[in-house]
């Protein structure tokens, strides 16, 4: 089924300079009880954005005017823990459609190219600038080009390559979806079943 | 011929088709799902109009928001008896095995698996919980996945997937005693930290690991996920054949010694070789707490809080954030520390030998007055067993509440919640905030710890226990 397509995009992003962000923070496991894909974003971070008593936490990024934009930045290690693809369906549904880090959990790197969301990683060095730049500037824009791969600070014109497999990269750039693809190979599928002798 | 790594081996006879520059096409021989990360799946196939490719494949169950109490009434929670609901009648209309609520063989879906003998040596493996890598244990390649790629391994027994690096971690010598696998794999991630396997799967070898049961290297293989590993594994040997000698019925394997037969050149060939190495030595662990907001965090119980998370450098503000939250400070010690709660359950350590070791301590005494400590077998069959042996008597008699199988407290979906600011600690996988309900504070132990955290009503040495 086709998807939001991906090419370039020019947003100012919203720093979360925290590491190890796991999905139990980006979604918690008491918002998990729905059947549909729809509305996580209402609750993305929301013990950050939240105090206990159910009032907007005025330190939390998200609270902030000052910080705005599609693309989301944070620190080494983001997405650990659970597989809940929640957290990503979160992350896109509040409106988000980059995330930058120096490098993400393995399962919400999957989960976050299989629903449109682009995981960019970056070096350190190059996380630590764009961050500090966005704290001191939150009008700084950046430009992401999937087909070209780079990721370049507006202001500074400072560009870097970011890797993507390339099938991957199709998917994004023409939003077609894995299953369609797995769909069109079933002969091969079978074929395989055959040889291992797994067909029913 | 290049010599092969075990993961190798398995991964390698499971591409149906590689992608150029892309991931594999890799076929998945075994499906776990439960009712939290399946029902938007089972949508996508609806909207398709696709059926389930080979339902025969997946097995299901309800465990992550299933109530331990009174599981035979209607489930309170009208948000979570949906979605058990909704398990059951797509498990209906496609034709998938379910053991669900109250059935005699539930239970937590990597609990269940190798225990009903679902889990095989030389699988491919796959569920939408990152830690279906305790399966990992059996010689299996088996990992976590999203719900888009549940719905993948629904509509086409298939996943994509790009080739991990592959690390092996060696861990010789001898435990002490008081010293569990819990502590092994909780101290390798502390050496790690908690990215430090990110990008990997990882293969567990050396005397330390041979010597232990078959559940105790589930418990090794299911936190490999708190390392960043995507998976980890251990190659089958007589341990592995005897456990799966003695289960009842396997489905599918009509002669148990052709197949085993089989499963002996599931094995790391000599002079293969690996992305990375790391050797640890057994003598050097000691019984593990974490301290912190991930399971990196975690030293010896009896250590101070490092002062700062870099060696090189200040303490980061995420590094102090966290032990913020947990209500402690750089340089403090652990030891003696009062706690409010004690979870024993979970996929990590919810099996009947890890009650078996808690009760160890627990038997012929009581749990201190400040602590309320719960019990929550792995599933029917640990809880039948625990009854059966006579545990569930000795938790009672230490005035433990023993409840009804399930995740429960592990992630807190139920009722089964830390209330905010208390200290907890349990036997699960993640320290992480709120985790066991919003501003719980958890320290994850073996069962050993938590017994001893429980009987003293503080963080104490399960080791003081072995020498009274």
């Amino acid at each position: 089924m086709a998807k939001e397509k991906f090419d370039i995009l020019r947003s100012t992003c919203v720093p979360l300079p925290l590491e190890n962000v796991d999905t139990d923070q980006i979604i918690p496991a008491r918002f998990l009880s729905a059947t549909t894909r729809e509305g996580f974003g209402e609750n993305l971070f929301r013990d950050w954005r939240y105090s206990k008593t159910g009032e907007l936490n005025r330190d939390f990024v998200l609270n902030n005017p000052k910080f705005s934009g599609k693309v989301l930045v944070a620190e080494k290690n983001f997405g650990s823990g659970s597989s809940r693809e929640h957290a990503v369906w979160a992350i896109y549904d509040y409106g988000f459609r980059a995330v930058v880090s120096s490098f993400f959990a393995d399962i919400f790197m999957a989960n976050s190219l299989n629903n449109g969301l682009l995981p960019i990683v970056v070096k350190e060095e190059f996380l630590k600038k764009l961050l500090g730049l966005i704290q001191k500037d939150p009008s700084t824009e950046i430009n992401i080009d999937l087909d070209k791969q780079t990721f370049t600070i507006v202001s500074t014109g400072d560009s870097v390559k970011f890797a993507i497999n390339s099938y991957k990269k199709e998917c994004m750039l023409k939003g077609l979806d894995d299953i369609d693809f797995l769909l069109s190979i079933k002969s091969q599928i079978t074929a395989y079943e055959t040889n291992k002798s797994l067909a029913k | 011929m290049k010599a092969k790594t075990l993961f190798d081996k398995i991964w390698d006879g499971h591409v149906v088709r590689s992608i150029k520059d892309g991931p594999d096409v890799l076929y998945i021989d075994r499906h776990y799902i439960h009712e939290v990360t399946s029902p938007q799946a089972f949508n996508g196939l609806k909207e398709r109009g696709i059926p389930v490719y080979r339902p025969e494949k997946t097995i299901a169950t309800a465990d992550h928001n299933i109530p331990t109490k009174d599981q035979h009434l209607q489930i309170r929670d009208e948000l979570s008896r949906n979605q058990v609901e909704r398990l059951n009648e797509n498990c209906i209309k496609y034709g998938i095995e379910l053991f669900g609520l109250n059935h005699e063989k539930n239970g937590i879906v990597h609990v269940i698996g190798p225990e009903l003998g679902y889990t095989l040596p030389g699988m491919t493996i796959v569920c939408g919980d990152s830690h279906t890598s305790t399966h990992g244990a059996f010689g299996t390649i088996a990992f976590g996945i999203g719900t888009s790629e549940v719905e993948m391994v629904l509509a086409t027994q298939c996943i994509l997937q790009p080739k991990p690096k592959k690390m092996r971690i060696t861990v010789n010598g001898n435990l002490h005693k008081g010293v569990s696998s819990k502590d092994i794999i909780m101290y390798i991630i502390s050496e790690i930290s908690a990215g430090g396997a990110t990008g990997y799967f990882v293969e567990f070898s050396g005397s330390a690991i041979r010597s232990l049961s078959m559940e105790a290297r589930m418990t090794i293989c299911n936190m490999s996920i708190e390392m960043g590993a995507r998976g980890g594994l251990i190659a089958p040997d007589e341990t592995t054949f005897n456990y799966l000698r003695l289960l009842p019925a396997i489905p599918g394997i009509k002669d148990m010694e052709s197949a085993i037969n089989q499963w002996k050149t599931l094995t790391t060939e000599p002079g293969a070789i690996f992305d990375r190495e790391l050797v640890f030595d057994a003598e050097q662990i000691k019984p593990m707490i974490t301290y912190g907001t991930n399971p990196g965090m975690g030293m010896s119980v009896d250590d101070t809080i490092p002062i700062t998370d870099d060696k090189n450098k200040e303490a980061s503000s995420s590094y102090l954030k966290s032990l913020d939250y947990m209500g402690f400070k750089p340089g403090e010690k652990l030891l003696g520390h009062s706690i409010d709660y004690v979870f024993i359950g979970s996929c990590t350590n919810g099996r009947i030998e890890d009650f078996r070791a808690f009760a160890q301590i627990i038997k012929g005494r009581k749990k201190a007055a400040n602590v309320t400590a719960l019990i929550v077998p792995g599933s029917k069959r640990v809880e039948e067993q625990m009854a059966a042996e006579g545990l569930t008597e000795i938790f009672k008699n230490a005035d433990f509440e023993v409840r009804q199988p399930g995740c429960s407290s592990c992630l807190a979906m139920n009722e089964d919640k830390i209330p905010a600011g208390k200290y907890a600690v349990s036997t699960s996988n993640r320290n992480f905030e709120g985790r066991q309900g919003p501003g719980a504070r958890t320290m994850l132990a073996s069962p050993l710890t938590a017994a001893a955290a429980a009987i003293k009503g503080k963080i104490s040495d399960p080791r003081e226990f072995f020498t009274e």
